[in-house]
């Protein structure tokens, strides 16, 4: 593919691969498999014991989260949702590093 | 289905399974190290496989693109979130289960 039709292909809004309904299947019950996840680690949220195992769930959860708006973006070919994945993992990591940060005393981490 | 989707299916399939081995870690590990290492590595692996499976797919585009930063950028800053997470907990004392004093009944 030359850079010439990489950019009329951005320019469109996609790339006109469309993924056959088999594999279109299999992006969604994965996608459900992993929200399943999400829900299973909640127990793990409610339960603590610690505010790190809480930190920890909510972490594994938020990547979990991206990974569903991946799969959803590309079995229904809204490829638009890709950016919203992008910035939910970037707002994620931030999010563990602040709790893990100021939960301990200054200079503590980082 | 083309080879292509086989080869994404499969990749797609690996990273749930390794998605289910890191809940099944988090939620029945019995101390917060354990879980972490659950959390930081199984869960790492799931979801850079699950990208990269649907990146197979997508070909090479901008699409495929975002979703290579977005693969680079889990697979650099999982494992450093559980590493600050895991040195906070070293700050505030929290000490590792020994042997045998796991408590009963306790998942």
């Amino acid at each position: 593919m030359t850079a010439g039709s990489l950019l009329l292909a951005a320019a469109s809004g996609g790339p006109d691969v469309t993924v056959s309904p088999t594999l279109s299947a299999i992006l969604l019950a994965a996608a459900g498999a992993f929200a399943l996840f999400a829900v299973a680690l909640l127990y793990r949220v409610v339960r603590g014991p610690t505010t790190q195992d809480r930190i920890v769930a909510i972490n594994v959860v938020g990547t979990n989260t991206v990974i569903v708006i991946a799969l959803v973006s590309v079995a229904f070919g809204e490829y638009g949702y890709l950016d919203v994945a992008l910035v939910y993992g970037l707002l994620n990591f931030v999010m563990s590093i602040a709790v893990s940060k100021f939960t301990v005393e200054w200079g503590g981490v980082i | 289905m083309t080879p292509l989707e086989l080869l994404a299916a499969a990749l797609v399939v690996v990273g749930t399974f390794f998605g289910f081995v890191a809940t099944v870690g988090l939620i029945r590990l019995p101390d917060l190290y354990s879980r972490l290492h659950a959390a930081s590595k199984s869960d790492t692996l799931g979801s850079v496989l699950s990208l990269a499976g649907i990146a197979v797919v997508l070909g090479v585009s901008t699409e495929s693109l975002k979703l290579v930063f977005l693969l680079v950028f889990l697979f650099l800053t999982s494992p450093t979130a559980a590493h600050a997470i895991a040195r906070a907990a070293k700050e505030q004392g929290i000490e590792p289960v020994g042997e045998g004093d796991a408590e009963e009944g306790e998942p």
